[in-house]
């Protein structure tokens, strides 16, 4: 054999400059990327791999959305169809919405919020990223192998029964599931130990509140969907009879340590979106945040009623009527921190200096969908009427709005309020306020008929379905297809920006959190010298400036005086 | 909502509109307020925002409460309506509900089987519910009831039908391929029509082996997975027309005659012998010596 000479890295006609004060050109090469452990390289890798998820996902989507134009096939056979809906479900769900806002947002911000350099574990924070990359790999190899047709849910005796490859997809999960554990462990180990030195609890800005309480539920439940899919993993190959009733398992147990996880999961996605909101409706209101305490404790408190709500999921299961009744009662414990915060985001515009810059559209839209997902939340928690929606498309409906049009709806709008810091570089309001709408209509219009065909008697999972949903069916569709109109406009707003976008200020919004208090895009290390700690909220901090388009912090000024003093105030005692 | 064809369907659809309309009004207040604050308070040269205010906790105590004064409210007429429905009535009928992929069948206390139930106007029917192979769930989006069907073990609803007429009863389990053609119906009949409609069923003891064997294929939901028609269109499993006597191909190439014991074996040992391009999924049936008898007269029977 002989071997190629490869020119060296660097090499090449022209050498890069190697700059410090800016991670992107910081060093270059793919290993520069491949092998960073700056938490901000990472977090642009998982926006990339996260995003490759989401198409595919949505892809399926539409090609769900397709197939019910008609109310026999339209496209594709029934055994098509299952897999695709089950795709769907499980690329959004374990791929997608899990990672997505704190292993995109949370990991690009959470150390700059904190004044730190990176998260405690860098090297984990990468393992982390490749564990999500096995696992979605994994995924591809069931999509193009062997298929799924369980439903995301994997729901036994049926995920025993059938021949597509349930073991493999129950890999691919348990592996996601360490990646989401290690994310958890070490978002929670930094914001103990790695905050500035005057940043008390209740000085850290609210999203760190969100992914704290997030942390807690992922190294909580997250190894309980390990067991669980490990359990379906050696039931299927070695036929144990864990939940097999022919062997003399229960079914209804997996449906228990199933929703253990998958309950508490859904807060997983939202309370980061949350978090994010937070931060978005106080820098666009210009207006300090209305009750950080309440806001703050209702993320832990989500958190933890969420763990204990599991059996909502299964009035009509065959659980006992006793434990039915129990578990409805403590759901609606869960509406009430959720409700908080949405009155402290309303108080916090009063009176406010809102700008409609497309940030603040999305947490608007967040407001009015999250509002939705939440309140027909309570149809389902109710036992008797739950008794009727239940696995009918009221419930698809509903899980849309709270996972799709809260959580998704979070990281879109967290990604156009955080782009600039990101990449330094603005992006085309008109473009942004475009994808708004579209995504906003075409939503609405594809989830508000599942709720009337749902209540009506359409239940969900149906490759052929009664003739008099087809109209309900057919504006779903369409709508479908005006939201993937809208979600591409954003994708190409941002890419547009990365090419022809002007160069963002460090402090565009008027933020106060330290994140803004560097420069955009930050140093490799986030910061020079750490900015003086603040409230995070208090907007008389910062004060616009003409000339740099953007805002400047008046405690950093100061301190950066100071310091400047102090230097020549040394040098001058020692000539 | 569907129309309205049970004893308890008011109950839940009066809960339905109470949180319906608890909901409208919050959702109004929510984007009423977004609104008008992203007009009022939108952003104008020289106004600056109101930073006096960072909290009032009588306020934030005051909305934390009112909900859930409410939601305890809610709570409350979803638990006594779902009381109703787990309260199995004493004097009720019942009947034996029988779920496979895919499809139901329906077993009386004579003994009298059929593939739609039958219920009399009036009558409190207590179903008691069991499935051969996965998961299923039981609905009539009419009667407002909903129960899974868990293999393993008897699952039960029961229900009082208020109004005459055919109501859809649907699988919302997913069971598979054949999901959402698991499909059957509840006939609400008068008290007398269900009389004479039992009747009718029960005196029919002297069938001929073939239409025997017909009336197991649609009881034992064979009809799920095979059609019978000259078309032979393909479900799950190889449509059965004129199967008789002729060639099969067997999965790895293998051709046999399909003759009397091909076909014995396929019905009781059915993963045996799979037909090229189907997958090996189906189920076994317990028959009766008779039935079985029936059934292989009844697919012979089926030619030009």
């Amino acid at each position: 054999m002989t071997s190629i000479p490869m020119p060296e890295e660097g090499t090449l006609t022209t050498k890069p400059v190697v700059d410090e004060t800016n991670y992107l050109k910081s060093a270059y090469g793919i290993k520069s990327w491949l092998l960073t452990q700056d938490h901000k390289r990472i977090a642009i890798m998982y926006m990339i791999g996260i995003g490759i998820a989401f198409l595919l996902g949505g892809l399926f989507a539409l090609a769900v959305r397709l197939e019910l134009w008609t109310p026999t096939k339209t496209i594709v056979e029934a055994a098509t169809y299952n897999k695709l809906f089950t795709l769907h479900g499980a690329i959004m769900t374990f791929l997608v919405l899990v990672p997505s806002i704190p292993a995109i947002l949370g990991n690009f911000v959470l150390p700059m919020m904190l004044g730190a350099k990176d998260v405690a574990f860098p090297k984990l924070n990468l393992l982390s990223f490749y564990l999500w990359l096995l696992g979605a790999i994994g995924f591809v190899v069931v999509l193009f192998a062997g298929d799924l047709d369980t439903g995301w849910t994997f729901y036994a005796p049926y995920s025993i029964r059938t021949q597509t490859a349930v073991a493999l997809a129950a890999t691919g999960a348990f592996i996601l599931g360490f990646s989401s554990i290690l994310t958890g462990l070490n978002f929670m180990v930094t914001i103990h130990k790695m905050r500035a030195k005057t940043m008390g609890w209740f000085r850290m800005p609210l999203l760190l509140w969100g992914l704290y309480a997030t942390s807690v539920i992922q190294i909580v439940a997250t190894p309980v969907i390990g067991i669980t899919v490990g359990m379906l993993f050696l039931e299927k190959l070695f036929h144990i009879g864990f939940f097999d009733p022919k062997l003399g398992g229960d079914p209804v147990l997996f449906e228990h340590f199933f929703w253990f996880y998958s309950h508490p999961v859904v807060y997983v996605m939202i309370l980061p979106a949350m978090g994010v909101i937070s931060e978005i409706i106080t820098a666009m209101s210009r207006k300090h945040i209305f009750g950080y305490t309440f806001i703050a404790f209702s993320s832990i408190a989500i958190a933890l009623f969420g763990f204990l709500v599991w059996g909502h999921h299964m009035f009509v299961s065959g659980q006992s009527s006793l434990m039915s009744t129990i578990f409805s009662l403590l759901t609606f414990s869960v509406s009430i921190p959720s409700a908080i915060k949405v009155f402290n985001w309303l108080a916090t515009m009063y009176k406010g200096s809102i700008s409609l810059a497309p940030p603040m559209l999305f947490a608007m839209g967040f407001l009015f969908l999250f509002g939705i997902g939440g309140l027909t939340g309570l149809f389902l928690g109710t036992l008797n009427t739950d008794v009727h929606l239940h696995d009918t498309y009221f419930i698809v409906a509903h899980f849309h709005y709270t996972m799709m049009g809260s959580a998704l709806i979070g990281l879109i709008g967290g990604l156009f309020f955080y782009w600039p810091k990101i990449f330094g570089r603005m992006y085309s309001h008109l473009l942004g306020t475009i994808s708004f709408i579209l995504i906003f209509v075409g939503f609405n219009l594809t989830f508000i008929p599942q709720f009337l065909m749902g209540s009506m008697g359409m239940p969900r999972r149906y490759y052929n379905y009664p003739p008099e949903f087809q109209a309900y069916h057919q504006w779903s569709t369409v709508g479908s297809f005006v939201l993937a109109a809208g979600l591409f406009t954003a994708l190409w707003c941002f890419i547009h920006s990365l090419f022809r976008g002007e160069k963002a200020p460090d402090n565009p919004w008027g933020a106060v959190t330290l994140d803004w208090k560097t420069s955009s895009p930050p140093h490799h290390h986030n910061f020079d010298i750490v900015p003086p700690v603040t409230d995070p909220y208090d907007m008389d901090d910062v004060y616009w400036d003409e000339e740099s388009k953007g805002y400047i912090s008046r405690s950093q000024q100061a301190a950066l005086q100071e310091l400047a003093a102090g230097v020549s105030g040394t040098q001058e005692k020692n000539s | 909502m569907p129309e309205r064809a049970s004893s308890y369907a008011a109950e839940v659809d009066w809960a339905f509109n109470f949180v319906f309309w608890i909901s409208v009004f919050f959702f109004a207040l929510i984007v009423i307020l977004t609104v008008v604050f992203a007009i009022k308070y939108r952003r104008r040269p020289g106004v600056e925002a109101d930073n006096s205010i960072t909290h009032n906790t009588k306020l934030e105590v005051f909305w934390s409460v009112v909900p859930l004064g409410l939601v305890i409210v809610i709570f409350w007429f979803g638990f006594s309506g779902f009381v109703d429905m787990r309260t199995f009535p004493k004097d009720a009928m019942v009947v034996k509900v029988h779920a496979k992929m895919w499809s139901w069948s329906f077993e009386y206390p004579n003994g009298v089987e059929s593939t739609t139930l039958h219920v009399p106007l009036g009558q409190k029917v207590k179903l008691r519910m069991d499935s051969s192979d996965v998961l299923h769930s039981f609905w009539v989006p009419a009667f407002r009831v909903k129960q899974d069907v868990v293999p393993g073990r008897y699952t039960y609803l029961w229900f009082e039908a208020i109004k005459t007429g055919t109501f859809r009863v649907l699988c919302t389990e997913y069971c598979g391929t054949g999901h959402s053609t698991m499909l059957s119906a509840v006939e609400v009949q008068s008290p007398e029509a269900f009389k004479a409609w039992m009747a009718e069923e029960s005196s029919g003891k002297n069938l001929s082996p073939v239409e025997r064997g017909k009336k197991v294929f649609s009881l034992k939901g064979c009809a799920g997975c095979h059609t019978v028609t000259k078309d032979r269109k393909k479900l799950v499993g190889p449509g059965l027309y004129g199967i008789f006597g002729h060639e099969v191909t067997l999965a790895g190439g293998k051709k046999v005659l399909a003759d009397e014991n091909y076909l014995r074996e396929s019905i009781l040992d059915p993963n045996a012998k799979v037909v090229n391009g189907f997958p090996p999924i189906m189920s076994l049936i317990p028959l009766k010596d008779k039935e079985l008898d029936g059934v292989i007269e009844y697919l012979k029977s089926l030619k030009d």
